[in-house]
């Protein structure tokens, strides 16, 4: 085995370049697992942590440019307002020694369906930039995942940083496992109100191959609270819209029997996930447009 | 490979080292520096909770390579990282203690007090405290928390049980049930808000 050292951004792509099959390793708290296991044996490590860049983040006017190895103990701490649904998955990451080394970067390399940010950015909106010596190219989140534990990204890429849409609305986060510092969820659920574009977007987590978005249960939904004017009337969403609602979340998911849970706990769970969020993240629209209505 | 960090305020050498060793193995197998537990090599005990740059870390889940140049601080060095806080915080009644007064120049010497193992030195606050409230059942637990602990404290020195709870969150005991555990770092807090 090779340990390689890159001091920079650049190092780091040209030694990805020149060693296509070198593993990164960001916080360690996937890789390490792997090899202490003798589960993985990779000839070339590349060590990221001596790349500041990838530990910074920008807030600009529509989304939050986040580093790919800024820990979750930074975006908790730091990503509250901009990033409320991903913060909170951040803090049901594990223990404060894990999410002190982990981040996203990590947490999108490992692609597990199993990943709490996976929920939460596709919830948000985001886009992954990738870049190798070739370039850098932005993959809409969507496009991201493309089989168990597999994703979009080419031999000689790397991950700089996510952007993620900041919230314009409330957003949530639920997730149904054993203690924290255990790890991976039974399964989770991650939502968003888009109140600009009148949307709400979701995401599942391991309740598929892939983390996934109910996209038909989001159809519905936007299609319900535009026929009854909810947006603009601020009024509560009926129990029949929430009940189909949660039904198509369930609807939506593939998931497997496995010691965690089974097939059927997880779809009840991610429609008990999905209604619960939906009627958080609501009220909680619905408090801040009757604040601004008395305000005027 | 090579590595070079800093131990206990100590710059240390490790030859060999395997390019996918842990920092845990390196400190307990080359570094004579048993304290760091290991357990489980998945991050999920927090027995080898180590303090890398100040920051509480599973060492089992850090490269060795990846502690290159850093300060890591293990239970070993827990008494004289607290005493030197306690001295930068003005938290010291005498100057004597800040520094190496002449008395404790021949103490050291004496006892073989040496900072990177802990021998000889006296107990950190929170060491004291499991002590002293009865934390510490098979101590296998042990030096994990008391690193994640000490850390809390230094950062939250007022914790409440939620506080508290949250930050140990990441470390597991099989014997004493944690209330002993929670006593003591309440204990800890205490004194620490009386000597300030
Ligand atoms: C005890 C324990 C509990 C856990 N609990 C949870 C949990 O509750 N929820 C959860 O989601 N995860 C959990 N995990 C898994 C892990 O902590 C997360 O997946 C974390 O986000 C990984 O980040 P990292 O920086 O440590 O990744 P690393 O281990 O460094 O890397 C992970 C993968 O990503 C690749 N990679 C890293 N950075 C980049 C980059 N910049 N570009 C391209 N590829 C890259 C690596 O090559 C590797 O394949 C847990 C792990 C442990 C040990
Ligand atoms: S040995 Fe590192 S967390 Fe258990
Ligand atoms: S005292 Fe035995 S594991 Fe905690």
């Amino acid at each position: 085995m090779d340990f390689l050292r890159p001091a920079s951004w650049e190092e780091a792509l040209a030694a990805k370049a020149e060693h296509p099959t070198a593993v990164p390793i960001a916080g360690g708290t996937d890789v390490m697992v792997e090899i202490n296991f003798d589960h993985r044996r990779p000839e070339y490590l590349l060590d990221l942590t001596r790349v500041g860049d990838l530990y910074e983040w920008e807030t600009g006017e529509d989304s939050v440019r986040l580093g790919a190895s800024v820990p979750y103990t930074r975006i908790m701490e730091n990503l509250r307002t901009e990033l409320p649904g991903l913060a909170l998955a951040s803090h049901t990451v594990a223990s404060p020694q894990i999410r002190n080394r982990g981040g996203v970067g990590g947490n999108l390399g490992t692609a597990s369906p199993a990943g709490d940010a996976h929920p939460a950015l596709l919830a948000a909106g985001a886009e992954v930039e990738a870049e190798s010596v070739r370039g850098s190219r932005r993959i809409p989140i969507d496009a991201f995942y493309t089989g168990v534990k597999r994703n979009a990204l080419a031999p000689d890429e790397l991950i700089r940083a996510v952007h993620i849409d900041k919230a314009d609305g409330p957003q949530q986060f639920s997730k149904v496992g054993t203690r924290n510092a255990m790890v991976i969820a039974v399964c989770a659920f991650g939502l968003a109100l888009h109140p600009g574009t009148r949307t709400v977007r979701t995401g599942i987590g391991s309740a598929a191959p892939t983390p996934i978005r109910a996209t038909a249960a989001e159809e519905f939904l936007n299609a319900a609270l535009d026929e009854e004017r909810l947006w603009d009337s601020g009024r509560s969403i009926t129990p029949s819209v929430a009940r189909q609602f949660a039904q198509l979340c369930s609807a939506a998911c593939n998931p497997v029997d496995d010691v965690r849970g089974t097939a059927r706990y997880r779809r009840h769970a991610v429609g008990v996930m999905a209604r619960r969020t939906l009627m958080w993240t609501w009220e909680s629209y619905r408090g801040n447009a009757r604040t601004m209505e008395g305000a005027a | 490979m090579r590595v070079n960090f800093t131990v206990n305020g100590r710059p240390q050498q490790a030859d060999d080292v395997w390019e996918g060793e842990s920092l845990l193995y390196v400190l307990r197998e080359r570094l004579g520096l048993p304290g760091s537990k290991n357990a489980c090599e998945q991050g999920e005990c927090g027995s080898c909770t180590v303090r890398l740059d100040g920051v509480p870390v599973c060492s089992c889940l850090v490269a060795a390579g990846q502690a290159e140049g850093s300060e890591i601080v293990t239970v070993e060095g827990l008494a004289e990282y607290a005493r030197q806080r306690a001295c930068g915080t003005g938290g010291c009644d005498t100057s004597a203690e800040c520094g190496t007064s002449g008395d404790e120049a021949r103490r050291w010497s004496a006892h073989g007090t040496d900072s990177a193992t802990g021998e000889g030195t006296e107990l950190a606050p929170i060491q004291q405290a499991f002590i002293d409230a009865g934390a510490v059942q098979c101590g296998f637990c042990t030096p994990g928390l008391l690193v994640a602990a000490d850390e809390m404290l230094e950062r939250n020195p007022n914790p409440t049980d939620a506080d508290i709870r949250e930050a140990l969150s990441g470390n597991l005991c099989r014997c004493t049930g944690y209330e002993k555990i929670m006593d003591a770092v309440r204990l800890a807090a205490a004194r620490q808000g009386e000597g300030a």
